[in-house]
């Protein structure tokens, strides 16, 4: 595609050669480096709960954000006016880290990307919203009717369509067109007058809305949800202590998102703050583990074409049977460090400078069979489900919160467990992996990572694994 | 400007009326934010940029729909009027949907001292100029601290204005800065990082980057060394920083959404003890100058000062207009909203009334247990109340502090650790809208190793 092709140049007659004045002035005052970040997003949520449709909203926001780096300084501005003297005014400010004589912007600017990850006709965005509004409702129709014990049922749903253009004074430019959908079902149930617990389930990604009417309905949300709830009833309290920790397939993959995904973030190593810093090369997991940052799988809630610097995603391998190969890297870091970017730099929104970010994060299936890892297991937990976690990059420690969880006796899974935090240090917690199941299954699709207050969408996954040695925080 | 944009809210108040919408209501903000981080002594990102915004929501009878946009321009505006009031019209009836009632509607009088003009006009260069004496303070104060992560002044000055169809329209403006610092300090091969903020309405009430770096300083140096303790039963102090969290929990239990939805551990307990005697909180968005204030919320109704826990008996839920409707109560004007969506429910200043004892009395008290410095994770179901989350600190025995720890949980039950508070301090201190002295839970499970 063209940039006379694209949503911008057609919604707002935006030319290349505005595009060159723009950079020009960025780097009126000197700078090794500029970019435009314009950005449209239009999107729609639906809120239903006590079966009534309670909450429709429709938005819109647009801008554009102006970079300029110099050295490791950036300056940044933004605009959320599309017009030439706002934007001119934003590229004035930013220019303004460097004070030098002007730098040159490559011309002619030659699009980046050309593949697509998400080749989608109709973005859910742009479908009827009583077609979404249908979705919600057969949701929650199915979850109260799943099981007499459930209460209470809230269904949420959103999408959004992003429009993106990047041009950089590297020379590149590229567009993109985001879809991004997704929805949650969560319940309430009770035994009688007893305490009640919640159960939650939710998906998506970049998908068009026959993917909740075909692959994942409204209804396989809702019975999970239904399931959750139910299976919580019955849970006891949590073991408090070390232990042996199996962890089942997919979601539970946020593991790795905290104990090594985070720490491999180039802009924490270029500064030598992360525990992983300085250890290219070294053995920071158990040999059976390989873990990858791929940003390149169709239709997920963490690909993209092309990045939010406008560079490529990649598949990165940032663990190799257990050897530390690489960080995830954007423009900056990799311009300090002498690399090159890893398709990694991504921001919330053009109010926001890009750092290095996650895409989708998983470890490679290995050979065990997922019921022999189970079976090796004399005392232990299971965990399926997660809630958040969260990581200290300096000292390693990392969290997650087990949301459904089975007590492990004698090789087998007894009874369900009340949440608990599981806690640990990225690079030891990843020495202890001792088997590695060959069921790798990604999430669904509700991933949210935030970083510095930035939030961007990310998948996980893994195989059925097991940790030798694990603090499980529980009270009994 | 300021005229400008109460016209704009109240135009699109009318253009909804005139569209269909039997009530509506506008909510507009503009605002200008500058950041800049430093690392090492030089500037590493530097940010400045004003944004504006706007956001409606209509009914038609008592089906709702809402939108929002950042396009100020007239198509803009009209789209978004339109696409709510299409909304609207798909929504389900809500019987309990509506806004309030016009006699509920006002503002507190008088200057609440939310904005001031010396915030908005500190010079690019003292602001830069105040990061790099903070991180300065900070690498200064040892010499274990071998590394920065950077220090960071952050400013931000804007207007809220509202506008609803019962005749309400307001504005205020407000300001606020910061001051961080985050320092990493060193021992053998491990590495440990804090960070000591300042926040403030008033440039000139910052604390001095002198002291912020120092403050840093001494926090990550205090965590070098941390190791595990053995998994037991034992009293948990919260410091200041981390008590607040627990008033955090106590605010979401009491707030109307997760009563109505009866997905609160505090659901149906009104005028019940909920905790120990010693614990007396109260909600209010009066007090001059901090940050939990404001003259009105955000569906116009004025703010006020609420009892939530009374030595330990919940007085009051936490409510707007729609969550006071479904419980048969009135609004305590708490409703808050982003620019889109029905509003939601948020505090102003959440305050614990402090005790007599200090920190140092408190630990003696104690003898021996874990003082909390730090909690990582999300691991609270305010259905259940039950807690576990990530914890660093350190140890206390013998009434002072002997080691640090990390890599640990504390868990138990958020109904029996309010019953079982042991001491409160007597060290409030007013650091941001929610404020709470140290606090002591008599027993908590820690797990380690």
């Amino acid at each position: 595609m063209g940039l006379s092709e694209s949503f911008f140049a057609q919604k707002f007659g935006i030319s290349s050669t505005d595009l060159e004045r723009y950079l020009a002035e960025a780097l009126s005052r000197g700078g090794d480096y500029a970019d435009l970040y314009f950005e449209y997003v239009s999107t729609s949520s639906l809120g239903l709960e006590e079966s009534i449709l309670k909450s429709a909203t429709q938005g819109v926001t647009l801008g554009v954000g102006v970079r300029v780096i110099t050295g490791e300084r950036t300056g940044y501005a933004y605009s959320d006016d599309l017009g030439s003297e706002k934007i001119m005014q934003a590229a004035r400010v930013a220019a303004c880290i460097s004070s030098g004589p002007a730098s040159i912007v490559k011309t002619p600017l030659e699009s980046t990307g050309k593949r697509d990850l998400y080749p989608i006709l109709t973005s859910p965005n742009e479908a009827s919203l009583m077609e979404r509004v249908a979705l919600v409702r057969r949701a929650d129709e199915c979850a109260r009717s799943a099981d007499p014990r459930v209460f209470q049922v809230q269904v949420s749903y959103a999408d959004q369509l992003k429009h993106v253009l990047v041009a950089a004074s590297d020379g590149t430019i590229s567009f993109d067109r985001q879809p991004l959908a997704r929805m949650n079902v969560s319940v309430l149930a009770r035994e009688g007058e007893g305490v009640p617990q919640n159960g939650y389930h939710g998906g998506g990604g970049r998908v068009e809305l026959s993917w909740f009417q075909k692959e994942h309905p409204p209804e396989y949300f809702a019975k999970e949800a239904v399931r959750q709830a139910l299976v919580q009833l019955e849970a006891v309290d949590a073991p408090a202590g070390e232990t042996t920790v199996v962890l089942g397939p997919g979601w539970p993959g946020i593991l790795l998102h905290e104990a090594v995904g985070h720490g491999l973030e180039a802009d924490f190593n270029r500064k030598g703050v992360s525990a992983f810093s300085n250890r290219i090369g070294q053995l920071v997991a158990s040999p059976l583990c390989t873990i990858v940052d791929d940003g390149t799988i169709a239709n997920r809630r963490g690909s993209l074409n092309v990045d939010d610097e406008g560079s490529p995603t990649q598949s990165n391998v940032l663990i190799e049977n257990g050897i530390l190969r690489g960080y995830l890297t954007d423009k900056l870091s990799a311009k300090v460090t002498g690399g090159k970017s890893t398709g990694s730099g991504r921001r919330e929104s053009y109010q926001a400078i890009p750092m290095p970010r996650m895409t989708n994060t998983f470890m490679l299936a290995g050979e065990s069979d997922p019921d022999e890892i189970v079976r090796s297991v004399k005392k232990g937990v299971y965990c399926t489900t997660f809630g958040g976690g969260q990581v200290d990059i300096t000292s390693g420690n990392f969290v997650f919160s087990a949301s459904e969880s089975y007590l492990i006796e004698d090789g087998k899974i007894t009874k369900p467990l009340r949440g608990a935090t599981l806690i640990g240090n990225g690079p030891e917690a990843m020495r202890h992996v001792s088997m590695v199941g060959n069921d790798l299954k990604l999430d669904e699709g509700v991933g949210v990572c935030g970083k510095e207050g930035q939030s961007v969408p990310v998948g996980v996954g893994i195989p059925t694994i097991k940790i030798d040695k694990m603090t499980v925080g529980g009270t009994a | 400007m300021s005229a400008n944009l109460e016209e704009m809210t109240s135009e699109v108040v009318k253009r909804a009326l005139a569209l269909g919408a039997s009530d509506a209501e506008c909510t507009a903000s503009e605002g200008a934010e500058f950041s800049v981080s430093v690392r090492k002594g030089e500037v590493e990102k530097l940010k400045e940029a004003g944004s504006k915004a706007i956001g409606l929501r209509v009914l038609i009878g008592q089906k709702q729909g809402s939108a929002y946009t950042s396009d100020l321009s007239k198509e803009g505006l009209e789209q978004m009027v339109k696409a709510a009031v299409e909304l609207a019209h798909i929504t389900s009836e809500d019987p309990h949907a509506g806004l309030p009632d016009p006699s509920e509607l006002g503002k507190i009088d008088g200057d609440l001292g939310l904005f001031f003009e010396e915030t908005a006009l500190v010079p690019t260069d003292q602001k830069i100029d105040c990061a790099k004496r903070a991180e300065a303070a900070a690498m200064a104060a040892d010499e274990r601290i071998f590394n920065s992560e950077g220090a960071g002044f952050g400013s931000y000055a804007g207007q809220r204005v509202f506008a609803n169809s019962r005749g309400f329209v307001g504005s205020y403006r407000s300001s606020t800065c910061s001051l961080s610092a985050t320092p990493v300090a060193k021992l053998g091969e491990a590495m440990e990082r804090d960070y000591w903020y300042s926040m403030a309405r008033q440039f000139s009430r910052l604390e001095s980057p002198e002291y912020i770096g120092k403050k840093a300083a001494e926090r990550a140096l205090r965590r070098l060394g941390a190791r595990k303790v053995d998994t037991q039963k034992a009293p948990i102090i919260f410091d200041t920083t981390v008590a607040r969290s627990l008033l955090d929990h106590i605010f979401e239990a009491a707030s109307g959404d997760s009563i109505y939805r009866k997905s609160s551990f505090l659901v149906d307990k009104l005028g019940q003890t909920v905790a120990s005697a010693k614990l007396t909180l109260v909600d209010d968005a009066t007090l001059p100058a901090t940050f939990g204030a404001c003259p009105f919320d955000d569906e116009g109704v004025p703010s006020r000062r609420t009892s939530i826990l009374e030595k330990g008996v919940l007085k009051n839920y936490l409510l707007n207009t729609y969550t006071a409707r479904k419980l048969g109560m009135k609004t305590t004007g708490n409703a808050s909203r982003g620019l889109c969506g029905a509003p939601s429910i948020s505090h102003g200043n959440l305050l614990l009334e402090p005790g007599e004892l200090t920190q140092e009395e408190i630990f003696k008290k104690v003898g021996r247990g874990l003082f909390v410095t730090e909690l990582i994770g999300f691991g609270v179901n305010m259905v259940t109340g039950d807690y576990s989350r990530g914890a660093a600190g350190l140890w206390i025995e013998g009434g002072e502090p002997a080691f640090p720890v990390s890599e640990i949980t504390i868990a138990g039950n958020l109904n029996q650790m309010l019953m079982d508070i042991a001491y409160v301090g007597n060290d409030l201190e007013f650091r941001g809208s929610v404020n709470s002295p140290t606090l002591v839970i008599g027993e908590m499970t820690i797990s380690g190793q």
